[in-house]
């Protein structure tokens, strides 16, 4: 049986990810992701985890993976400048290969910006925050109960793949309260392990039929180095541009490769829509409520929305422009997902973009007229 | 019956580790070490103490002494 | 075949290093190494974390479990490892730049909350990796690539500096005398709480050169004749240590460690209320 309990975003991003075995957080307070840390703080030693206020956002981002390092579910969370110093560590997590979670509740940038006010402005961040090539995978929910059940995913994702999710929440779905139903049975990845020295000094071989390479955590009797140089099979640092390659190659297809698990999707009255808008996170609901009264009018209007932002759902999006006439791609920013569906749409259909930098939240009007002007 | 264990120490050197930075040469209290073409060279093996500075002060691991025990088995004290 | 030591614990397929000849750094990790034989520690429990450096390259040739981590922030990822498993014996190995430039604030605040981990500085006065630039340790008046006219800077004093923002043991050596750096670093691990081990290095190639040291060789014997062991500089008159290398453990207390202090919390905490009906 399912149970039902009344809980805010934030809070519901800690239980989701307790549940599914998150056992060690570090972080550094920024409104409005503060509530995740002291929940943690709250929770973790109830269920004999680990959490620690580090010195600052960076330092966060280094203990998480070190932890995870351990062998040890791990997360962070964060908003706005906060993310903004977190970037190296966690290209270094997806160099190294180290599973862990990034929660970001975007607040209004750029630089200190608007502390309290909603956004979605770190959307490309997400993907290119940290330097260099390198895979990511990024998940938006945009309801409370969605929050509790995409943090498990996103932890899954990482143990799976071996890489940082980020997990980009925004103002509005960390603060807001809803009643959801905390689900009885829950699917929990959790990473492939080997100890007592299995891996045979090559922890960074891939064995047949993985996507990721198998993790020996520290301690279990398998010696090895871990780097964000450009390593070989053993760990080790090395200068060959072959290996170089290879590496950064095997990186970004272990993503690539696996689009169809990992990008997941939510459409609504799409099936008879002429007009169909994009949407996602905490933009969702002003969208649902503007299609709903378009719908009174007779307009056949659709929702799309990317639960996965990155990879972005090419192939869905694509599908679904080669049915409609008008793709409205409303997001809380001056237009930043927008690029990435001009890419994927092409002439298919028209497109259009609602956004908005002031602080506020996009209004069911707003997108109402979008979807009624030509 | 005792038995006699003989410690044979030797010194022994790593050309391929070696980068001759003359450490060992210049702290050897007994004059022991020469370099060679940038390579520690052994010169006075008769007059080494094996007190070991040599391979603490070895920034490349390219000199150190190895023990070897040998055990001589059978051997009586009275005799 | 190297020594036994070496055998046992250095990943010798990727010997010799890369560093230069005659720098202290392969030293002082040969003393790490000797450290942890001496305490028979078990090498599948040994973490080393290290950051970004030439010195921070150490990590890799030790054959335990070890973690390259980014410039500046490996106390961060030990701190993280440390408390996700307290029982790991974790070792940072760090440069002057790595630790007190970029990552001085996290040196503060974990010797601040006294996590159980060794910590051992190579400071060889300046940025060896990025080519001879002035670190937090180069001395007023030296030379490096980007203080040509002299360096202005006031430098830290990084065991004090530690031992000043909480540290529970601190001490310091030099490359001339490996013992007792070993003899140190033994000490820092056996230590409970946060130590950390200041090894006075060598750069014979940037910082020797840039600032007319001579040999690596006149650069050792440098630090022969101006080491004064901590016991004999407590009688000194300040005048008499300008400029000298005072040695040995400097400052030993007792703080509460903070793993174990956490430990309590779960103990407290984890049988109690049960949050999700309450
Ligand atoms: C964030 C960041 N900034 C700068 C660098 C470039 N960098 C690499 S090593 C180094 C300084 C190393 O000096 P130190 O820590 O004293 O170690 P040493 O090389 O002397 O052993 C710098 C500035 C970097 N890798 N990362
Ligand atoms: S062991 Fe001592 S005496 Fe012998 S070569 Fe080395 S330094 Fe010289
Ligand atoms: S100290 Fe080592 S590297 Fe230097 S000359 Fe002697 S053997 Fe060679
Ligand atoms: S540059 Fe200096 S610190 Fe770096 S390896 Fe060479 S001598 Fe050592």
């Amino acid at each position: 049986m399912s149970r039902l309990v009344l809980m805010q975003g934030n809070e519901a991003c800690v239980e989701g990810a307790i549940a599914c075995g998150m056992r060690f957080f570090a972080g550094y307070p920024i409104t409005p992701s503060t509530e995740i840390a002291e929940y943690c703080a709250l929770r973790l030693p109830m269920v004999k985890g680990h959490f620690i206020q580090m010195e600052d956002e960076i330092a966060s981002m280094a203990a998480v993976i070190g932890a995870s390092v351990a062998g040890v579910k791990s997360m962070t969370a964060t908003s706005g400048p906060g993310f903004s110093l977190k970037q190296e560590n966690i290209g270094y997590a997806s160099a190294a290969e180290i599973p862990c979670v990034i929660v970001n509740a975007q607040r209004s940038g750029p630089s200190t910006g608007l502390p309290t006010s909603p956004s979605q402005g770190d959307v490309m961040q997400s993907r290119w925050g940290t330097h260099g090539d390198h895979p990511i995978i990024v998940l938006s929910p945009s309801s409370v109960s969605e929050t509790y059940t995409l943090i498990i995913r996103a932890f899954n994702l990482s143990e799976k793949y071996r890489t940082p999710v980020i997990f980009l929440m925004d103002e509005m779905v960390g603060h807001l309260r809803e009643g959801i139903e905390i689900p009885e049975h829950i699917e929990i990845v959790n990473r492939k392990v080997i100890k007592g020295g299995q891996s045979q000094h090559m922890p960074y071989r891939i064995p047949d039929g993985e996507c990721a390479p198998v993790f020996a955590p520290f301690g279990e009797g398998d010696r090895y180095n871990i780097t964000g140089l450009i390593h070989d099979e053993s760990g080790f640092p090395t200068n060959s541009h072959i290996e170089a390659n290879r590496m950064i190659t095997r990186l970004m297809r272990k993503i690539e490769d696996n689009v169809d698990d990992i990008v997941a999707t939510e459409e609504r009255y799409t099936e008879d829509a002429d007009i169909a808008v994009l949407c996602y996170g905490g933009t969702t609901r002003s969208v649902l409520e503007a299609i709903d009264e378009a719908r009174s009018k007779g307009i056949r209007v659709g929702m799309f929305r990317p639960i996965t932002l990155w990879p972005f759902p090419e192939k869905e999006l694509f599908k679904l422009s080669g049915k409609i006439k008008k793709l409205i791609v409303a997001e809380h920013n001056y237009g930043q997902i927008v690029l990435e569906a001009e890419r994927v749409v092409k002439n298919n259909c028209s497109l259009k973009f609602t956004g908005k930098v002031d602080g506020t939240l996009i209004s069911p009007a707003e997108i109402l007229r979008a979807i009624e002007e030509d | 019956m005792v038995k006699l264990v003989i410690v044979m120490k030797t010194l022994k050197t790593i050309d391929k580790w070696c980068k001759g930075c003359g450490i060992c040469v210049e702290f050897c209290p007994k004059n022991v070490l020469g370099l060679i073409d940038d390579k520690v060279t052994v010169q006075n093996k008769e007059e080494c103490i094996f007190c070991g500075q040599c391979e603490l002060r070895c920034p490349d691991y390219a000199i150190f002494a190895e023990e070897n025990n040998y055990e001589q088995a059978g051997f009586n004290a009275r005799q | 075949m190297a020594s036994q030591l070496v055998e046992k614990y250095m990943r010798t397929e990727h010997l010799p290093h890369i560093w230069c000849p005659g720098c202290g750094n392969g030293v002082i990790m040969h003393a790490v190494v000797r450290a942890i034989d001496k305490l028979e520690l078990d090498k599948n429990k040994v973490c080393i974390v290290s950051g970004i450096g030439c010195s921070s390259r150490a990590a890799g040739y030790l054959d335990f479990n070890t973690i390259h981590t980014t410039h500046g922030r490996a106390l961060a990822f030990a701190t993280g490892i440390k408390l996700a498993k307290p029982e790991l014996e974790v070792v940072v190995i760090a440069g002057d730049g790595d630790i007190a430039a970029i990552g001085g604030n996290h040196l503060i605040h974990a010797a601040r909350r006294n996590v159980g981990m060794t910590v051992v500085v190579i400071n060889n006065n300046i940025y060896g990796m990025t080519g001879g630039q002035y670190s937090p340790a180069t001395p007023a008046g030296e030379f490096g690539t980007t203080a040509p006219y002299g360096n202005i800077d006031r430098p830290f004093d990084i065991a004090a500096l530690a031992a000043g923002a909480g540290a529970s043991f601190t001490a310091r050596g030099t490359v001339y005398n490996p013992a007792q750096i070993t003899s140190c670093i033994q000490k820092g691990i056996l230590h409970k709480g946060f130590s950390l081990i200041e090894c006075i290095s060598v750069c014979p190639v940037y910082y020797g050169r840039k600032n007319k040291k001579g040999s690596v060789i006149d650069m050792i014997k440098w630090q022969r004749d101006n080491s004064i062991p901590v016991e004999k500089a407590g009688k000194l008159p300040p005048e008499e240590l300008k400029g000298k290398i005072v040695t040995g453990v400097l400052s030993q207390a007792t703080y509460p460690e903070y793993t174990e202090e956490y430990a309590k919390i779960i103990e407290k905490v984890s049988g109690g209320i049960n949050y999700e009906q309450a």
